[in-house]
């Protein structure tokens, strides 16, 4: 298994809010992807996407400007 | 065989149409079911071609589209949604069964309807809309073309009705799709219904509805959505909120390839080289004698019809004339009744049907020149033929 690491974790409530992250994020360069919803956030299915924490500041900037959907915000050791 | 029937179907189609059906199928996984590439890539696709569809139709949230298996179950979607008992809907003569049959439902529930009549060539009485409207409508719901005539109906002039009397506008795009701009702001449509097989030149099986921001609809069937797993009820979020189960991925991804060919070919273009091949069709056969052509060629541009011609010889039957055109000069047309009901009843086509003739970007001068020919010969021999 690859070794934990502190992650920021967007969840979303549907795959089109996860994809549409996920191609805001590319654009923006971020470093993230998206990854299958920890079990810590919820035992539902779907996708989540996963940022270095360093990160969250940029990635909470795209979630705002655009105005993209998603469920919560939470850091984890994933 | 020169086909002449892109009004049932489009039978040509860009290469890239199929190339993208093809490797969807050798690449892509179940959309929302896992992170690992496949599936990520069909969520992808998928998201796209929601954004593809959503520039096209001039709306701005892509979550805003939603796929189906073809244009009737969007309608049946909208229709079965916004229309229960005690609303009273307004339609018009120029319809498909997939319009009238799920308003006919509704109102066999407790809807009522009423049914806006259209002149000898098949024009919409807009004359009788502001009396149709009572203190229980809640929409319009009309196409944006007839099947049967190519007739043009101004859903512009109707969405603009419908604002200003607080009507919703469900509009049935399945003739202009891919042909005609449409736009749901400048339209002032609330539901869009959309066929990906005709104008939009995508595979069988595609379809789907466009849903303004603030108009909520009840999913015809309920079940996975990929998310939200622990929910008795479907996802309240769009699009999965109307869509259970892995939708069509194979053929929305030839969807895809096809839209993109249609905004680097341009609707404009497409719909001019159609209204060009039907101009010259029309104006070849108009003075063959025995030969009735239907809807408002001689009054309307060509650029403001769909493209399709719909026309009867003598008294011949609709079909028996398209047998002929198949069997003698393979010739693909479509004859009877059209699934439009009120059309034929009120061009009074009933027993006879119609031959209809519906051209595409594909077609050539040469195929037209041969369908005027079959139909000029046919003609001939009816005239000919002692009584």
């Amino acid at each position: 298994m690859r070794k934990k690491e502190l992650r920021v974790v967007v969840s979303f409530r549907t795959t089109t809010q996860a994809i549409a992250m996920e191609e805001a994020g590319k654009a923006a360069g971020l470093s993230g992807r998206l990854i299958p919803v920890p079990r810590q956030i919820t035992a539902d299915c779907g996708l989540a996407w996963s940022e270095p924490v360093q990160g969250r500041e940029e990635l909470e900037q795209q979630l705002s400007e655009r105005k993209l959907g998603y469920d919560q915000i939470v850091e984890l050791v994933i | 065989m020169i086909y002449l029937d892109s009004a049932a179907t489009s039978l040509h189609r860009p290469r890239e149409v199929i190339r993208a059906v093809c490797e969807a199928m050798e690449q892509l996984g179940n959309p929302g079911r896992g992170a690992y590439e496949a599936s990520l890539q069909a969520a992808r696709t998928v998201f796209r071609a929601r954004t593809e569809l959503s520039r096209l139709f001039g709306m701005k949230d892509p979550s805003r589209v939603v796929f189906t298996a073809n244009v009737t179950e969007a309608l049946n979607l909208a229709i079965s949604s916004l229309f229960g008992a005690g609303s009273h809907v307004i339609t018009t003569c120029l319809e498909h069964n997939s319009v009238l049959r799920p308003l006919y439902r509704q109102e066999a529930r407790g809807a009522s309807l009423t049914i806006l009549p259209c002149d000898e060539k098949g024009r919409l009485r807009y004359d009788l809309l502001e009396q149709a409207v009572g203190p229980q409508t809640k929409g319009i719901v009309c196409t944006h073309a007839s099947n049967l005539t190519g007739n043009l109906v101004d859903i512009r002039r109707i969405g603009q009705f419908c604002r200003e009397h607080g009507l919703l506008f469900v509009v049935d795009a399945a003739q202009t799709a891919g042909i005609f701009p449409i736009d749901m702001e400048k339209d002032k449509i609330d539901v869009l219904c959309f066929t990906g097989h005709k104008g939009l030149l995508g595979p069988q099986g595609t379809g789907g509805l466009c849903v303004r921001e603030g108009i909520d609809l009840e999913s015809l069937c309920v079940g996975g959505s990929g998310v939200q797993s622990y929910r008795k009820d479907q996802p309240p979020q769009m699009p999965e909120h109307l869509e259970a189960g892995t939708v069509n991925v194979h053929g929305i991804a030839g969807l895809l390839a096809a839209v993109k060919w249609l905004e680097h070919t341009g609707v404009p273009e497409i719909h001019r080289r159609e209204a060009e091949l039907m101009q010259r069709f029309y104006q070849r056969i108009r003075q063959i004698e025995g030969v009735t052509v239907y809807g408002d060629l001689e009054d309307t541009p060509p650029e403001n019809r769909a493209p399709v011609t719909a026309l009867n010889i003598g008294t011949l039957s609709s079909d028996e004339v398209c047998d002929e055109l198949a069997q003698e000069y393979g010739i693909a047309v479509r004859g009877g009744a059209h699934c439009a009901p009120l059309m034929h009843q009120a061009l009074g086509t009933e027993e006879q049907g119609a031959v209809r003739f519906s051209f595409s970007y594909f077609n050539t001068e040469e195929e037209i020149d041969c369908a005027v020919r079959a139909v000029r010969e046919i003609a001939a021999a009816e005239t000919e033929t002692p009584v």
